[in-house]
């Protein structure tokens, strides 16, 4: 499926991501890198011994959850854009995630934007909580927003209104 | 008689990079590109390379390019570039006569000459694929990101490898719409990571589709594509209509070889490579002696892997000719082991068939 269109199921999403309870005690990276390819600047962008490939540079990435405090530091440095980060510490209604969104005009903190999920369809409008694009992420801002709780494994992408 | 130590041909990045080790080496280079700059397809790569740290990786093409340039400036009393100077041929004497500012002939008398001239785009043929509107995947990307201009309003992007996937994602990123993505293959070919970003953009990727024929008085209107079976034959009553004004053609490139073949250079066609390329050894040194290969000319690969073979032909080319880089062994050790790293794994796996096909050992 994944290799035919591009979206990976649902369940390979899922698997992709950590238990609830964790989800639930802060911020985790969820890293959807599906197939081996000749890569590793994730694990050199984690300076806490949260994601490890090894000596073969070519295997998936692997997260320690335990390890991840949410610094988000990964999400600019993958160059297949594949991680995201994902918070269910804030409220029991909504989760915060956080993604990469190299498009301008960027989302300004406060906009209502629209969630889309990994086939580019709407799910719900999101609320921006925050944008940054220091230096250190070389134009990849990252963007972060506050998703519908039964979403949270859809939830993948947003569109800004018409301007 | 222009006299140098290695003469390089191709300024993109096997060609800078060979350019480096050779002079690090203690070898004097001449470096000739043809355009006008000096980078190749790299100064079009707006996005994140792969791979690992020594390759670069998460730095985007267009600053490799410049991080290339500076440490080519830094071995300056050894490196002589010439620019807008295309080189025309080889000959048994061993001299190189080229072409610069379109004006003038310059020859070139090499002791040893490295062949990094890249590749060349394949096309596709279909009904009126002349009309002006279908563009090869690299005159978008120069359109777009060397001149700033976008190649149209509405695109339909034909092959979905890393090419067609990374140019749809930049034609977003310029305000242009990506309409579909079609590739005759069952599957994606470039790597799904890229596939997914520009699907949850809403860009639909069809995989088993071709085009059937495009439409225009004057430029391209319209695009007809359909569905192939398990035999790759068109299905009637399949076809589908794209309104668009760019058809954008990324079905993979084939080494630039002329110069190995007018050399003498053996030459193989192998498939996993893309093309017609030249039997080498180890040291990426062909079968006519002195004349080394690095690049896409000798196999069709990523940047990442033609700037290591750019190294690493830059470094054996040298202590052919007696410059022997002080770290010559560890160096060289050091590139093969960068080389298998990133051929590795189950995407280098037709790329690692296709080398053993021609490596005399």
């Amino acid at each position: 499926m994944l290799e035919k269109t591009g979206v990976p199921t649902k369940e390979q999403v899922m698997n992709e991501f950590p238990d609830i309870s964790r989800i639930n005690e802060g911020p985790v990276v969820v890293i959807e890198c599906f197939k081996e390819i000749p890569c590793n600047p994730c694990t050199i962008a984690c300076k806490f011994d949260a994601i490890h490939i090894g000596e073969d540079i070519n295997k998936r990435p692997e997260v320690t959850e335990d390890n991840c405090i949410g610094c988000s530091v990964c999400l600019s440095k993958c160059p297949g854009l594949a991680i995201m980060l994902v918070d269910g510490s804030k409220s029991e209604e909504y989760v915060h995630m956080t993604i990469p969104y190299e498009f301008y005009p960027l989302p300004e903190e406060g906009d209502i934007v629209e969630g889309l999920d990994r086939e580019g369809e709407f799910l719900e409008k999101v609320k921006v909580l925050k944008v940054t694009n220091p230096k250190s992420y070389d134009r990849t801002p990252l963007v972060k927003l506050e998703v519908s709780r039964k979403y949270m494994y859809d939830f993948r992408n947003i569109r800004l209104e018409e301007m | 008689m222009i006299n140098t130590d290695i003469a390089i041909v191709g300024g993109g990045p096997a060609g800078l990079c060979a350019a480096i080790s050779a002079a690090e080496s203690g070898a004097k280079v001449t470096l000739i590109e043809r355009n006008d700059e000096l980078g190749g397809q790299l100064v079009k790569q707006t996005h994140m390379f792969f791979g690992s740290e020594k390759q670069y990786a998460s730095t985007r093409g267009i600053d490799i390019s410049d991080i290339l340039l500076e440490k080519l400036e830094g071995h300056k009393e050894n490196v002589t570039i010439m620019k807008n100077t295309t080189v025309l041929g080889r000959y048994e004497d061993g001299v190189i006569t080229g072409m610069i500012d379109e004006n003038k002939y310059l020859k070139f008398n090499p002791e040893a000459l490295i062949v990094a001239t890249g590749a060349t785009e394949k096309f596709l043929g279909f009904p009126n694929n002349d009309l002006p509107g279908i563009y090869g995947a690299g005159a978008v990307q120069t359109l777009m990101n060397v001149y700033g201009v976008k190649p149209g309003d509405k695109v339909l992007m034909v092959g979905a490898g890393n090419i067609g996937l990374i140019v749809s994602y930049q034609l977003m990123q310029a305000g242009v719409k990506v309409e579909a993505i079609i590739d005759a293959a069952p599957n994606i070919g470039g790597y799904l990571v890229h596939a997914s970003k520009i699907r949850r953009m809403g860009v639909p990727i069809y995989t088993g589709h071709t085009v059937k024929e495009a439409i225009g008085s004057d430029h391209l209107e319209k695009a007809v594509i359909w569905q192939l079976d398990d035999k790759w034959q068109p299905i009637e009553g399949s076809e589908k209509e794209y309104d668009v004004d760019v058809m954008c053609v990324s079905v993979g490139l084939s080494p630039l070889n002329e110069l190995l073949v007018m050399a003498g250079c053996e030459m193989e066609y192998v498939p996993e490579l893309s093309g017609n390329v030249p039997l080498r050894n180890e040291d990426y040194e062909t079968t006519v002696e002195n004349i080394f290969v690095a690049g896409d000319s000798c196999g069709v690969e990523e940047a990442s892997s033609a700037m290591v073979e750019g190294y690493l032909a830059g470094l054996t080319a040298a202590a052919k000719i007696g410059k022997i880089h002080p770290q010559y062994e560890e160096k060289k050790a050091d590139y093969i082991k960068q080389l298998d790293d990133l051929r590795s794994g189950p995407v280098g796996k037709h790329i690692r068939s296709g080398i053993d096909k021609i490596v005399r050992r």
